[in-house]
């Protein structure tokens, strides 16, 4: 157990007691869970704390949990290269509770928010330009829900006549196949780290051998 | 009166250097020598021009891209065969579309496609650029740049080789010189 990660997660149980609603460490990280509206204050006190000094916000990811009942999953990483520590941050949220904005303690979080906002559809409120970031302009849905189809809606096309390029519904020639990876045929991943389909008939060589000494 | 090269002739194909080749050479530079010019077929000495010189435009769009990088540098070194990339699409005669077209990358590249002055020619490089490859079910990328533009030559790879960019260049010199007329 890393006795420093140790401390820092008692340091902040102590003083974010009424903030944080759960601490974990598992695989040497250590992850707090916060309800949205407390959010600023604790990504403020881990930034500005002299134990803590987490001034880089490395990224922001989110996390769509389709059955859970507040949908997504906000996720801040914060490094503090002071004491080389590193810390995650869950925020529970849905699709329409805005998530407070970050931009005013870490300003990289407004590229951040706006990929979790075209990517997911979370909100951000206070955000100075929630706008999208990667997708096609006018692009429509957010496509790492998993419920947004992988093929999407439209697809593109040069028209010749209007001299234009032109958006049309999908219209796949053939329809994506999901492998039976089982099949001999195909990879065999279940079996790779076991045993190969027929394989049982064979006995194991130190076996084979001891049967041949034996005769 | 100058020398005239019979497109039925052995001249329309390539002659091999050596003795043949040689009693050519002498007997048009001897004839420039005497009467100061010499009369070809114009489409063949445009075909000749063209193939000499393909330009292409710089579109790296991905991985394909270092491929790319590679057949420019030193050890394939596509200068030999008069290629020499191009920052813009004015100065170009042929696109190598390099990587995944995104459909928020296709109106921009169908625009470049448009600036390129005539006669133009596409190279697809890769399975993204030629079907839509691995990304071929994804909801933002362009299943094949046939789709926006029309292509002269597919070079399958993921990514292809520099030398399978090469052969294709060389493929596309050869494509010009068969049906190549004055007017594309």
């Amino acid at each position: 157990m890393d006795l420093a990660l140790q401390e820092l997660e008692d340091f902040l149980k102590q003083s974010l007691k009424d903030e944080v609603l759960e601490t974990s460490i598992s695989h040497r990280e250590l992850t707090l869970s916060v309800a949205p509206e407390h959010l600023l204050k604790v990504l403020g006190f881990l930034r500005d704390d002299a134990n803590c000094r987490f001034r880089q916000l490395m990224d922001i990811c989110g996390i769509d949990d389709l059955e859970a009942s507040p949908r997504f999953r906000v996720v801040y990483n914060l490094l503090s290269l002071t004491n080389n520590q590193r810390v995650r941050i869950n925020v529970r949220t849905d699709e329409d509770t805005p998530v407070p904005s970050a931009t005013e303690l870490f300003s990289t979080a407004a590229w951040f928010e706006r990929e979790v906002w075209d990517l997911f559809g979370i909100y951000f409120s206070n955000h100075p330009d929630l706008r999208r970031l990667l997708t096609d302009y006018g692009f429509e849905g957010h496509p790492l829900r998993k419920d947004f189809p992988l093929t999407g809606y439209v697809e593109i096309r040069y028209d010749d006549n209007l001299k234009r390029v032109v958006y049309e519904p999908v219209k796949l020639a053939q329809d994506f196949r999901t492998f039976d990876f089982l099949s001999p045929w195909e990879g065999q991943w279940e079996h790779l780290h076991s045993q190969l389909p027929g394989d049982e008939k064979a006995s194991p060589p130190d076996e084979a051998s001891a049967e041949a000494e034996k005769s | 009166m100058g020398v005239i090269i019979d497109p039925n002739g052995p001249s329309s194909s390539p002659i091999p250097p050596g003795a043949e080749q040689d009693a050519v050479l002498q007997q048009v530079t001897g004839q420039l020598k005497d009467k100061g010019f010499v009369i070809a077929n114009v489409d063949k000495v445009v075909n000749w021009a063209r193939t000499g010189s393909l330009w292409p435009m710089t579109f790296g769009l991905a991985c394909c891209a270092v491929e790319m990088i590679h057949a420019y540098c030193s050890r394939y070194d596509l200068d030999r065969f008069g290629v020499v990339p191009r920052p813009s699409p004015r100065q170009s005669d042929v696109i190598i579309v390099a990587g995944t077209l995104t459909n928020k990358m296709a109106p921009a590249f169908r625009k470049v496609y448009d600036q390129m002055a005539e006669p133009r020619y596409v190279i697809s490089m890769g399975s993204c650029a030629n079907g839509g490859g691995y990304y071929h079910y994804s909801y933002s990328v362009v299943r094949g740049c046939d789709r926006v533009v029309p292509v002269d030559i597919y070079i399958p790879g993921c990514p292809p080789t520099a030398e399978a960019l090469v052969y294709g260049v060389m493929q596309l010199q050869k494509k010009i010189n068969r049906t190549g007329a004055l007017w594309r």
